[in-house]
């Protein structure tokens, strides 16, 4: 039965955390649009929240941009205020 | 000094498409008036809200770049708030790093320009098959076999 499991006295790391970074210094975007509700869906979670920069590993300073941009797009009923599902439904 | 703004708005799902166009002549006109310069206008046509604006899921999209003084953004937007077709609408200042996003937007037909595009069918250039000689060797007893093969599924 679970005779042939390996057990290991101490618990293998699995996986390295790779470290975060930022995706707009790292691809050299300066202008975050507000128009491209689709793209925006990425910082956001399913409830439509703005996902937090310890999570997306986006600096500050495009996070500030990101933040006044996913505004922008609510305004414009390009992305919801609150919603069920967000990424599912898409 | 004139600036770069660029505005959004959103229009009723309610007008036909003649008002529609309207609409647009006449914010179009308000900002000539003004001497607003037009840089660029995008219609994004009826898309789909994602929430409820005034009961209505969908609405006219529709936007403007242009170079004006400060007060005529104001003046823009009291007449958005006093006509009753626009549902929403933003205006925002532009950078110099939205002015260059905006450009090559233009340019390179980013986003709503996407889906007008024509369907570019690929040609696949396929070469010519290189024609090989198949050494047929006539075996006499292997016909033979053959053509009774056939014979028998005739049958």
């Amino acid at each position: 039965m679970a005779q042939n499991d390996i057990k290991y006295l101490t618990p293998i790391a699995v996986d390295f955390k790779t470290k975060k970074y930022c995706r707009f210094k790292k691809s050299g975007i300066k202008f975050i649009d507000y128009k491209d509700g689709e793209f925006l869906k990425r910082f956001v979670n399913e409830q439509g929240r703005i996902l937090p920069r310890r999570l997306t590993g986006t600096s500050l300073k495009f996070q500030k941009k990101v933040a006044q941009a996913v505004k922008r797009a609510r305004h414009l009923a390009l992305l919801p205020f609150v919603a069920d599902n967000l990424k599912t439904n898409q | 000094m004139l600036k770069h703004y660029e505005t959004v708005f959103i229009m009723t799902p309610v007008l036909s498409d003649d008002q529609m166009k309207e609409t647009v002549k006449k914010f179009e006109n308000i900002l000539c008036e003004k001497g607003a310069e037009i840089v660029h206008q995008e219609n994004w046509g009826l898309k789909r809200l994602e929430y409820q604006i005034q009961k209505k899921s969908t609405g006219f999209y529709h936007l403007f770049e242009f170079k004006a003084e400060p007060h005529v953004v104001a003046e823009l937007e009291l007449q958005y708030r006093r006509d009753e077709r626009i549902m929403r609408y933003l205006s925002v200042t532009l950078d110099k790093d939205a002015i260059a996003y905006a450009e090559k937007r233009r340019t390179h037909g980013f986003g709503q320009k996407k889906e007008t595009k024509p369907e570019t069918t690929f040609e696949v250039k396929r070469e010519p098959r290189p024609e090989v000689k198949y050494d047929i060797v006539e075996d006499p007893i292997e016909e033979q076999m053959y053509e009774q093969n056939i014979d028998n599924k005739e049958e």
